[in-house]
């Protein structure tokens, strides 16, 4: 009787857990990236003139950024035809 | 430098989808994947119609960076939002997430099965050695490392189309926008023919 009595406190046992207020809430995680390292734009050689290669010295952020600044202004109509 | 951005005109927009067709011929783009498009409201009305090109805008705080399940983006010191194909499981959240509708998929095989994620890289390649061919297979010409810029924004006819460096082209826009006055203004003769002298400063009041 008193087994009888154990498993039955045991079933409603587990049955009341079912009614706790646990947290249920995702947390959000910010991911992390996981794939493959990229490299650096600069850290390649400018392409052959014919090629209509950028001029920057390989490895050098601030020629790089330069180069590329450049290439932005030659949008920019009124400097082009103003300058 | 700060982060680079693409910024398009729609006053200056005329729908020649020239962006769409240079960014496709530069990257190779598969059928069925649009990684630029022109998006044009209301079309025929006159006076009210525009258009604007549209492609991935490499957000500051990209939503697709955010909901990606396998963490296959990030971000270049230039601000370009990239993404690795090799974990990219082709599930599409990043698809929901973008406001733009950047995120593309190629139709892998049969039953509409879609393949890894395909978008705008600011023609900057992706996690491959840069200018490699394994990278151009992947994600495109890397322009960036040629020291050039998106062959959109350098194709564009009217140079609606500006990409680069936020700021250098909120400045050319802005300046644009003070110059071009407004009606019949917008098509200056200075604009389109210069001042006639090279090195001549235009004159005061001229239109540009």
């Amino acid at each position: 009787m008193s087994r009888l009595t154990l498993a039955a406190a045991v079933i409603a046992a587990l049955f009341l857990a079912g009614c706790g207020e646990s947290e249920q809430v995702v947390v959000y995680k910010q991911g992390k990236y996981q794939g493959k390292k990229d490299g650096l734009p600069w850290d390649n050689s400018p392409l052959a003139a014919e090629q209509r290669g950028g001029n920057w010295t390989k490895g050098d952020r601030g020629s790089w950024e330069t180069q590329i600044k450049n290439r932005q202004l030659a949008q920019h109509e009124h400097k082009r035809i103003y300058q | 430098m700060a982060r680079m951005k693409f910024l398009c005109d729609a006053e200056r927009c005329i729908e020649c989808n020239g962006c769409v067709t240079a960014c496709k011929n530069e990257n190779e783009v598969p059928w069925g994947v649009n990684r630029r498009r022109v998006v044009t409201i209301n079309d025929g009305v006159i006076g009210a119609e525009k258009s604007i090109s549209v492609a991935c805008m490499h957000c500051s705080d990209a939503p697709c960076m955010a909901v990606c399940p396998v963490d296959c983006f990030y971000r270049t010191d230039d601000g370009v939002v990239l993404h690795d194909k090799d974990l990219c499981i082709g599930c599409g959240y990043c698809f929901y997430a973008c406001p733009f509708g950047a995120p593309q998929f190629p139709q892998a095989g049969a039953f509409g099965l879609r393949g890894k994620m395909d978008k705008c890289t600011f023609c900057a390649g992706g996690p491959e050695a840069d200018r490699s061919e394994a990278e151009f297979k992947k994600y495109g010409r890397n322009r960036l490392a040629e020291g050039k810029l998106p062959a959109c924004a350098e194709m564009c006819s009217t140079k609606a189309l500006l990409g680069g460096d936020g700021d250098v082209i909120a400045d050319i826009y802005r300046e644009r926008v003070l110059r071009r006055g407004k009606g019949s203004e917008v098509w200056g003769w200075g604009t389109a023919y210069g001042p006639g002298k090279p090195g001549a400063q235009p004159p005061a009041g001229a239109k540009s």
